[in-house]
């Protein structure tokens, strides 16, 4: 790895600054207040992960395996400060789990396999190449980044739900009341929203600006989440979708959905 | 001309200041909903959109149809409208504004509007829509009170004015395509994605709109000296025949091809209007109450001997205005959600608070119109004060 200037300059400082506070003035060691490689991702020692195209592979059947876990939807609610509403009509979600019948509507049959019918697929931000939100939004308050990431400015959003009306995967969340006292426990290193602004998943762009992989894939341990780069040919994702039978949803929308469900 | 607005009998007061504490009861219920957010409404993550939007919608209609006056009496020179014609121009900068209040109690972040001109996105119809309905306002503000103004002094309206009056005409055809594209573009929404939308909310606005029309010059004419004769209203009422004809004939259509392809996707919206679907049956009484008066309207307005009666072509304007107001100002919006794109079915239907805050916007287009139809009828010397 070349170390370019500018780095080299902010680990030198960060360096020199670890130096210094080496115990803190409580007299404990840096090492044990400040969590490992924090200094590295300061420094982009650790790089962000990159892609051309990110998208994401949900293996149902090993996510069913698991029965009733929500350890993915967890850690996102959690990472993101989404608030928990005990009503439907306030409800917030980024990732939820629905019956396969909702989930590909129009694409069940009464006699698919038990296991495939009895399912209830992850759902999330499909993360389209042509994403319906993009266009209608009038202040550019949700855009399509280079990597394939649908983003959403939630300081820009005026609030008028035209993206959710021209999602076809009913992705976005409103806030209908101030969510701020539904959040369980508030994570300080990621923003609270306000009422009257419209919120999704966002493939955690925080975290992989950080070199980590989306809060819901760490959380699986039944690998049945596998995200990466389309346009890689050694992509993990890529050998994936290459050996197993694949799915996405509304596929004649001409949307292209970036979350591939394998059901083979 | 709004001095005239500013004089009148007690009757004329009182009604001002029923409408101001319509609209003030509004606004303090539109304060609830600003402090606490729209949950206060009966929408929800499923119907996104409500009655807020629906009167929008129905409302670009009523400003789209002062056309209907404005078209036959500027580029046919029909004269028979001559009088009735700044009530229909007037009608429209009221509709225009109430669009424009529906659209802001709407906004989850009111205050941040100015960023739909800060970012402009032409990729959005909500952008063009902005821009369409923004210049219609204009251009009749610029028409209504140089036509008001001329007639105060007797004289024939500025030469200039005549291109904007020609111009305004297409205008208003463009605010409800523009409005009806908001809608039909999206695949999300089977129900709205079809290419007669525009034209069926033409057909809706070009009957339901005179209709209005003709009913507030049957209340001027019984209220005030104000009577166009006879000429004009007979010529509003055919008017409204062919467009409420029309406007049948399209959702005759709609429904044919829903039922008949027997998609689900698209046939299931159409139950739930009609039938109920999944055991919701909200809109079903409504949507049956708007088809029984369309064909109570149509029989009406078809016989000779009913339409000319003015009495009974009152009636047929009141159950043509239900009708349209039913199928567009409810139906129409509500049923786009229902069922949402993963098929499941989410009841909404208005709370009170949201209810109220409607009838207060409703009551500011209701002053608007009251002050424009003051002042011109006081100009003309058809309202004692």
């Amino acid at each position: 790895m070349t170390i370019d200037r500018r780095k080299f300059i902010k680990t030198a400082g960060l360096a020199s600054l670890a130096g210094l506070v080496g115990k803190n003035v409580l007299g404990q060691d840096v090492s044990e207040v400040i969590e490992p490689g924090a200094f590295d991702r300061l420094a982009g020692l650790q790089s962000p992960l990159q892609a051309q195209r990110w998208a994401m592979a949900v293996d149902i059947k090993k996510c069913e395996n698991q029965h009733d876990c929500t350890k993915c939807i967890d850690a996102c609610h959690l990472v993101h400060n989404v608030p928990e509403f005990d009503n439907p009509k306030d409800e917030i979600k980024w990732i939820w789990k629905e019956p396969f019948e909702h989930a590909f509507h129009e694409q069940e049959n009464e006699f698919q396999k038990t296991e495939l019918i009895h399912s209830t697929p992850l759902l999330f931000c499909n993360h389209c190449d042509n994403p319906p939100c993009v266009s209608v939004c009038p202040t550019r308050a949700t855009w399509k980044r280079e990597d394939g990431i649908v983003m959403m400015d939630w300081h820009r959003c005026i609030g008028c739900r035209y993206c959710m009306a021209g999602c076809p995967y009913g992705s976005r969340s409103f806030n209908w009341r101030d969510p701020r006292p539904f959040i369980k426990n508030l994570q300080r290193d990621y923003p609270t929203r306000m009422r009257g602004v419209v919120e999704k998943c966002t493939f955690c762009d925080e975290r992989l600006a950080l070199g980590m992989l989306p809060a819901c894939v760490e959380a699986c341990d039944a690998g049945a989440l596998v995200f990466g780069d389309l346009e890689d040919p050694e992509a993990d994702i890529r050998k994936l979708l290459n050996d197993n039978f694949s799915i996405r949803r509304k596929p004649g929308l001409g949307t292209q959905p970036e979350i591939y469900y394998i059901v083979s | 001309m709004i001095e005239k607005a500013l004089r009148g009998n007690s009757r004329y007061w009182g009604w001002i200041g029923f409408l101001f504490i319509v609209i003030f009861v509004g606004f303090l219920f539109y304060l609830r909903q600003f402090g606490y957010g729209l949950g206060i409404t009966g929408l929800n993550r499923d119907v996104t959109w409500g009655l807020y939007i629906a009167q929008f919608t129905f409302l670009v209609g009523v400003a789209a149809s002062a056309v209907m006056v404005v078209l036959p009496y500027y580029l046919h020179d029909f004269k028979a409208f001559g009088k009735i014609t700044i009530l229909g121009e007037t009608l429209a900068i009221a509709s225009v504004v109430m669009c424009g209040t529906f659209i802001f109690v709407d906004m989850g972040q009111p205050l941040r509007i100015p960023n739909v001109f800060i970012f402009p996105s032409p990729n959005s119809l909500m952008f063009w829509d902005t821009i369409a309905l923004g210049g219609y306002l204009v251009l009749n503000v610029i028409i209504s009170i140089n036509v008001i103004a001329s007639e105060k002094k007797g004289t024939p309206p500025p030469g200039w004015i005549k291109p904007i009056i020609l111009l305004s005409i297409p205008w208003a055809i463009s605010i409800h395509t523009v409005t009806a594209f908001l809608y039909s573009g999206l695949a999300a929404r089977p129900f709205w994605m079809t290419a007669i939308l525009a034209p069926r909310f033409l057909a809706s606005a070009f009957s339901g709109g005179p209709a209005l029309l003709l009913l507030l010059v049957f209340l001027l004419r019984k209220f005030t000296r104000f009577d166009p004769g006879r000429e004009p209203i007979q010529k509003l009422g055919l008017i409204i025949t062919y467009a409420m004809t029309i406007n049948v004939f399209f959702v005759l259509m709609e429904i044919f091809t829903a039922f008949y392809s027997g998609i689900p996707e698209h046939l299931d919206h159409f139950k739930f209007l009609y039938v109920g679907l999944h055991g919701n049956t909200t809109l079903v009484p409504w949507m049956w109450v708007s088809s029984i008066l369309a064909v109570i309207s149509l029989v009406l307005l078809y016989i000779p001997k009913t339409r000319n009666n003015e009495t009974v072509l009152g009636l047929a304007c009141v159950t043509v205005f239900v009708s349209i107001w039913i199928e567009k100002g409810l139906g129409m919006v509500i049923t786009g959600f229902v069922p949402n794109p993963l098929g499941e079915v989410t009841r909404y239907w208005p709370t009170f608070t949201e209810t109220m805050i409607t009838i207060g916007v409703y009551a500011i287009g209701a002053l608007i119109v009251t002050i424009f139809y003051k002042a011109t009828l006081s100009i003309r010397g058809e309202v004692s004060v």
